[in-house]
């Protein structure tokens, strides 16, 4: 436990709080946590309210649950319906709502969904089950799609005819530029994500520092990684900079897992995807590459994924820009908690509204 | 076999909760070697208690705990400190509780002569015992080996009762040790997961480290709970309601065990939502809180007692100061909860 409480001493976390409301300028700086693991952990923490005046956090898109369009969520049931089938996913993609229903609400009329923890489980349960096509529902970032990419090659390897992924894989980067450029969000510095940077490398966010003067910082979760990271960021606002600076330099290395690199690339191929919330980002979505098409769920079976443009309602989307906090949607707490939500920020344990809602402001 | 042979069977059939002679073999051979006491030995339709003075306390429970034997504790030693503390809590000494069993087709008797000694010797440290009892056979399939219930009556302590009411700012939280013991041993149990340091169950009898504390200074302790599901965390956001309370936590001050620490950080859970078993909550008088601390502290049961947070205004909902310096939320959870820990 070491390891872990060296990064949660309270005297340091005092310290850096105090650097911090030192450093600020006279106006609070507007910084975007992309990850919902950080959006958690600042709630956990209580960071928010301690760091107010001297810097708004807002949440981006960092939840991979949240950010897949409800035309993913008709496809995976739509591919669940077709006898035979028998879809494998991660728990918390169970609730999310598509446009007239939820896996959950689906599985309750007998769909045959199951829960797993890794993609490895469903090429399991497909090899150990060849009488039916196992579909795993493959969503996440760059730190799950290694996983994906993983079991993929290993269902080739064991020449597995009944197993394929409905991918919805999405890289990071490429949502922070559009971010970036909207003039509504007008976000002044990123704490990037710890475990995407791990794969992808710390050198994946210049382009972003360089093209839009936007200092970036790699955080790890825990809250002293957290401060100090924003305090990295308040001090390059300070002398003018716009560098990407490694607080995770435990975990996170400039060239990141080339391994992990290699694996993705061959595996998968760069497509356009549509966000939940933001729209069609080019380029930021993996498809599964060609030489492992017969793995790709909306070819082998025609049931491809269509984007279409906004859920009704909630206002999710705007949460996910960090365009508005969770309160200022008029469902949130009321018409939209987790029993019951409407909107995918409110499903995942990492999802923006999910997380304030667990852990309020403090006035709550 | 079991040990005298008596019962010719090595399993419980259904035939020992119809009634007939297989019925009176079990309970005469097995449940009575293990409950023998004045009041159950007739085996009248009920148990015999005689003339209670006081106020009089009643309680009941129902045990399904999966597995039955966990590190530190098991279904026996539960159904007996899990009634017993429901009373310890409210003031009330326990005198006498009852034993309904609900066994499934096939369950080796020799699993239930472990539960029953433990129940035994669980109610000799609580100093309670055994006065009437049930036992009922369900098909092979209908039920998960042994089922229990208790129902436990007991005597107040004089002039104490649990006052909500009288909750006022400035009075302080203790709890009286670790939280998340019992949870996490019988998740460990139960996934078959291999640790460096063991968890056992906090799984114990409370009435020793509570009722002296309240004869000692009666209304200075305003009300205490234990919190058992849903851990502290939800124990505290119904006493909070109950007082009309604002509840600050200190994180700082939580005592939680390095090993269980470890177990929640691998498997993302919140110490604060765990189920305690041998654990209490108290809501304390400020300026009495360090005494009633030190006394806590003197009992075996309470040497990690700690004082863990105060009650700051009268509106309803529990805070926390967090190590980072930060207030925040402690809520309700919602949904992640294990199933059947007790």
């Amino acid at each position: 436990m070491r390891f872990i409480d060296d990064f949660r001493d309270p005297a340091a976390a005092r310290a850096l709080v105090g650097r911090i409301l030192k450093d600020a300028g006279d106006a609070p700086m507007r910084l975007m946590e992309v990850c919902g693991t950080h959006t958690v952990a600042i709630g956990r923490a209580g960071i928010r309210n301690l760091l107010s005046g001297a810097v708004t956090l807002v949440s981006g898109p960092g939840c991979p649950v949240c950010v897949t369009p409800d035309g993913y969520i008709d496809a995976a049931i739509a591919l669940g319906r077709m006898p035979g089938v028998r879809l494998a996913s991660f728990g918390d993609m169970l609730r999310v709502p598509g446009r007239s229903s939820s896996l959950e609400k689906e599985r309750g009329k007998g769909l045959d969904v199951r829960v797993v923890y890794s993609p490895m489980d469903a090429v399991a349960m497909a090899a150990a089950a060849p009488e039916r096509e196992t579909v795993f529902l493959g969503v996440g970032f760059e730190t799950t799609a290694p996983a994906v990419a993983g079991a993929i090659r290993a269902a080739s390897e064991r020449g597995l005819e009944n197993f394929s992924v409905l991918s919805s894989v999405r890289t990071i980067p490429g949502a922070m530029a559009v971010l970036a450029e909207d003039p509504d969000v007008r976000i002044e510095g990123f704490l990037c994500p710890a475990h995407v940077s791990t794969v992808i490398g710390t050198d994946a966010y210049l382009p972003l520092a360089s093209t839009y003067r936007i200092p970036c910082v790699v955080a790890g979760f825990e809250p002293l990684d957290i401060l100090l990271g924003i305090s990295m960021l308040l001090r390059q606002k300070k002398e003018g900079a716009a560098r990407v600076e490694n607080e995770y330099s435990r975990g996170a290395t400039p060239a990141g897992n080339r391994k992990a690199q290699a694996l993705l690339r061959e595996v998968f191929s760069p497509c356009d995807t549509g966000w939940r919330g933001i729209g069609v980002i080019p380029g930021s979505g993996l498809r599964i590459a060609d030489r492992y098409a017969a793995f790709d769920a909306e070819k082998k079976h025609g049931v491809p994924v269509v984007f279409t443009a906004e859920t009704k309602g909630c206002r999710c989307g705007d949460v996910l820009k960090g365009k508005i906090f969770p309160a200022e949607c008029p469902l949130f707490g009321k018409a939209c908690v987790p029993e019951e939500p409407v909107g995918p920020c409110m499903v995942s344990g990492e999802g923006t509204c999910a997380a304030y809602y667990k852990y309020g402001s403090g006035s709550r | 076999m079991t040990q005298d042979g008596g019962l010719q069977t090595d399993k419980i059939l259904l035939a020992h909760g119809e009634g007939g002679k297989r019925t009176r073999d079990l309970v005469g051979s097995v449940v009575a070697r293990h409950f023998a006491n004045p009041v159950l030995a007739p085996f009248f339709d009920s148990g015999l208690l005689g003339r209670i003075e006081g106020e009089i306390a009643f309680t009941t429970d129902g045990y399904v705990v999966t597995p039955a034997f966990f590190p530190g504790g098991d279904i026996g030693r539960l159904a007996v400190c899990g009634t017993v503390n429901d009373l310890a809590v409210c003031g009330a000494r326990a005198l006498a509780i009852s034993c309904g069993l609900v066994l499934e087709e096939g369950l080796p008797i020799e699993t239930l002569e472990r539960a029953l000694s433990a129940m035994r010797s669980a109610a000799e440290e609580a100093g309670v015992f055994i006065a009437c009892g049930d036992t009922k056979v369900v098909e092979k399939g209908k039920g998960d080996g042994i089922f229990i219930t208790t129902a436990g009556l007991g005597v107040a302590v004089d002039g104490w009762k649990p006052s909500p009411e009288a909750v006022r700012p400035g009075d302080r939280i203790l709890l009286t040790g670790t939280m998340g013991d019992h949870q996490v041993a019988v998740l460990i149990a139960r996934q078959g997961l291999s640790l460096s340091a063991p968890v056992l169950s906090d799984v114990a009898p409370l009435g020793g480290l509570l009722l002296p504390v309240l004869e000692r200074f009666g209304g200075k302790v305003r009300f205490q709970r234990d919190p058992t599901r849903g851990g502290v965390g939800v124990t505290l956001n119904e006493m909070a309601a109950a007082a009309n309370a604002r509840i600050v936590l200190e994180e700082e001050r939580l005592p939680v065990r390095e090993s269980v620490r470890g177990v929640c950080e691998i498997l993302g859970f919140d110490p604060l939502y765990l189920a305690n078993e041998g654990k209490a909550v108290m809501i304390v008088d400020g300026p009495a809180a360090g005494e009633v601390l030190a006394a806590l502290r003197e009992h075996p049961l309470g040497r990690e007692a700690a004082m863990i947070g105060e009650v700051q205004e009268r509106a309803p909902g529990v805070h926390m100061r967090t190590l980072a310096g930060g207030l925040r939320a402690v809520d309700y959870p919602v949904g992640d909860q294990l199933p059947r820990i007790c």
